[in-house]
């Protein structure tokens, strides 16, 4: 499998504590789409209503996605994906 | 299932040890950035719980009621830390007209379980001064817990 995901502290709960998972797939969505088969219910604290959440963060080697397609930002061999919630409040 | 799950080991103290400069750093930012929102952090060695270098993050929204750290450099500082074996210790930010307790909004976005969030309110005061107010708490599965500061010389 070919895409590495590093998994911030906050959802390691969905990876059994592990730094980072990896994933196959061409795009972000399809990624993650296949993580969340081996660690369910993580694609859902990334992603609400078919869209990235309001406040994720996910970069693709260095990129952020929101700028190169969202969920439709292209993925292969080698990449690496970190996801960030974003730091924020009131 | 707790808040912290299997396989993460967060530093979990009911005091907070930090330095007498870092306090007065964060207060300055608080007074300067009055009455828009402050924010940054103090960071650490990973599993430390020392918070030993603080940055001042820019608050993208500019606001008096909301803050979130500019993305860039969020992700500059998430890189920083990963070739430094550094971790955020203290998640810092004011607020400007309320007291220093997480707000409904902190809490629910609250997204760094290891960190002690500090909070500075500059409500009693403006950028020349008065008195302002400084509190630490954790969140963790949107759980406060207020603790101690124990201030260093």
């Amino acid at each position: 499998m070919s895409v590495e995901v590093r998994i911030p502290t906050i959802l390691r709960t969905f990876t059994g504590g592990e730094k980072a998972v990896r994933g196959d797939g061409a795009t972000l969505q399809e990624v993650l789409d296949d993580i969340d088969g081996r660690n369910p219910g993580l694609k859902d604290r990334i992603v609400e209503s078919e869209a990235l959440r309001r406040f994720v963060n996910v970069y693709v080697n260095d990129e952020d996605v929101r700028f190169t397609g969202g969920l439709n930002a292209p993925t292969s061999d080698g990449d690496v994906v970190v996801v960030l919630p974003a730091v924020a409040g009131g | 299932m707790d808040g912290v799950g299997r396989g993460i080991t967060p530093s979990v103290t009911a005091v907070l040890k930090i330095a007498r400069e870092h306090v007065d750093a964060m207060i300055a930012h608080a007074r300067e950035d009055h009455p828009d929102e402050a924010c940054g952090v103090i960071v650490g060695p990973e599993g430390s719980d020392v918070p030993t270098r603080l940055i001042r993050m820019t608050n993208a929204e500019r606001s008096p009621t909301f803050f979130r750290f500019e993305p860039q450099e969020q992700f500059a500082l998430y890189k920083e830390m990963s070739t430094t074996g550094e971790e955020i210790v203290v998640v810092y930010h004011s607020h400007t007209a309320t007291e220093a307790y997480p707000s409904r909004t902190d809490i629910s976005l609250a997204s760094e379980p290891q960190a002690h969030y500090l909070i500075v309110s500059t409500a009693e005061s403006d950028v020349s001064g008065g008195s302002v107010s400084v509190r630490s708490f954790r969140i963790v599965d949107s759980a406060v817990t207020e603790e101690e500061i124990d201030v260093t010389e």
